[in-house]
């Protein structure tokens, strides 16, 4: 990170109307050097034109495609503009811009860092209000990560994370789908990028709904397993540059 | 095996094929998609015409009742289209994620360089779940 390293701050955001101005706000406030780009996830409320209102880049699909796509949306833009650093800001408010800093910390650390992730689980604040569903579910992963990766993850859900520009160009090329922080930790040990965890705080959801309703617990669980044995059982489980895609659009449809 | 059964077999087999032709022909469905319902529709016209063929069949799996045989067969044979289906929706999925996504980066540049996209033209044309603004569209389509 040195000053003429360029920052983006990607806010996917689905039906955010309530919280987003705030987020823009506060990101303009402690963040100020990070350009923001709202990714707007076919909102069917007026989350896009807000976002656009308070001078943010706003990319909107033009239907739901998830978080995982929202993303990668946020990771192609990045990449395609050049940018050295890029921050994942939830559009819900449950991350802080002011904690962007902790992240950048460790970056400036060590500079080898892909990835860093903020996590509510390590540090002196250990009370992350979320319903028990869910902390279970995240524990499991945490426990099995932990093993896969050989190296402390505690809060593998957490979508507050920074990255440089390695990690954009490899997650610009694949992304998870459905619920894709747990599988991303898990493509990132398989391309031997470097990530680790820091302790943030994180606030309540601001507003809105989460993505993960917890009657939704079971299935996101079941299928985060899933998609984490799949991944396991590939033995090279992305295509590097030149490859064949795993899905190749035909010609001549 | 029984005539009836026989007979009606046949028919259903043909009636298959012939249906899966004339969309062929209409192009209501694309050759890429038909070739294995017309394989199917030919295995299972086969089967049921060719007595001696479904029997050794039948013995060699150990069914008694070859007209059985038929069935598990044509079973299969709905068993690979659908995983078949699986695969092209799949891919169809990863296809227009990949196209939303271009589509949402290319008007956030044309907003910047000052084209003025209409909010509606990004907005969802059909909400998710909902029927089809213009179903007689669709109808309009296939008919050529």
């Amino acid at each position: 990170m040195d000053i003429t390293s360029r920052y983006l701050a990607v806010v996917p955001a689905y039906n955010e109307s309530s919280t987003i101005e705030r987020v823009i706000r506060s990101l303009r406030k402690y963040a100020p050097r990070y350009d923001v780009l709202v990714v707007d996830d076919g909102s069917t409320d007026d989350t896009g034109a807000r976002a656009r209102a308070r001078g943010a880049r706003t990319a909107r699909h033009p239907f739901n495609l998830g978080i995982g796509g929202a993303m990668q949306t946020g990771f192609t833009f990045a990449k395609e503009n050049g940018y050295d650093y890029m921050v994942q800001v939830d559009g819900d408010g449950q991350h802080q811009a002011r904690e962007i800093a902790k992240l950048e910390a460790a970056i400036e650390l060590d500079s080898d860092l892909d990835m860093v992730c903020g996590s509510r689980f390590i540090g002196a604040d250990y009370r992350y209000p979320a319903p028990i569903s869910r902390r279970t579910g995240i524990h499991v992963f945490a426990f099995l990560l932990t093993r896969i990766v050989r190296q402390p993850i505690s809060d593998p859900t957490s979508g507050f994370r920074l990255f440089n520009r390695r990690a954009i160009a490899l997650f610009a090329r694949d992304y998870p789908h459905d619920y894709p922080e747990v599988e991303a930790v898990l493509l990132l040990h398989h391309h031997r990028l470097r990530m680790r965890e820091v302790p943030v705080e994180m606030s309540e959801r601001g507003g809105g709904v989460s993505s993960i309703r917890s009657g939704k617990s079971a299935y996101y669980m079941i299928k985060v397993l899933l998609a984490l044995f799949v991944a396991l059982a590939r033995r090279r489980p992305i295509p590097e540059p030149g490859d064949a895609a795993p899905v190749v659009a035909e010609h001549g449809i | 095996m029984e005539p009836r059964v026989r007979l009606v077999a046949i028919l259903a087999s043909l009636a298959l094929l012939l249906v899966v032709l004339e969309l062929v022909r209409r192009r209501r469905l694309l050759e890429r998609y038909a070739l294995l319902w017309l394989f199917s529709a030919v295995a299972l016209i086969a089967l049921a015409a060719f007595q001696p063929l479904l029997i050794g069949i039948a013995e060699l799996i150990g069914i008694e009742y070859p007209p059985s045989a038929l069935f598990l067969i044509a079973f299969g044979f709905v068993l690979l289209l659908l995983l078949h289906f699986s695969v092209a929706v799949s891919r169809l999925a990863d296809q227009s994620k990949i196209l939303a996504q271009r589509v949402a980066i290319m008007e956030e540049r044309l907003n910047r360089a000052g084209v003025e996209v209409p909010a509606e033209a990004a907005s969802p044309a059909v909400p998710p779940g909902e029927p089809a603004r213009y179903p007689e569209r669709r109808e309009a389509q296939g008919v050529r």
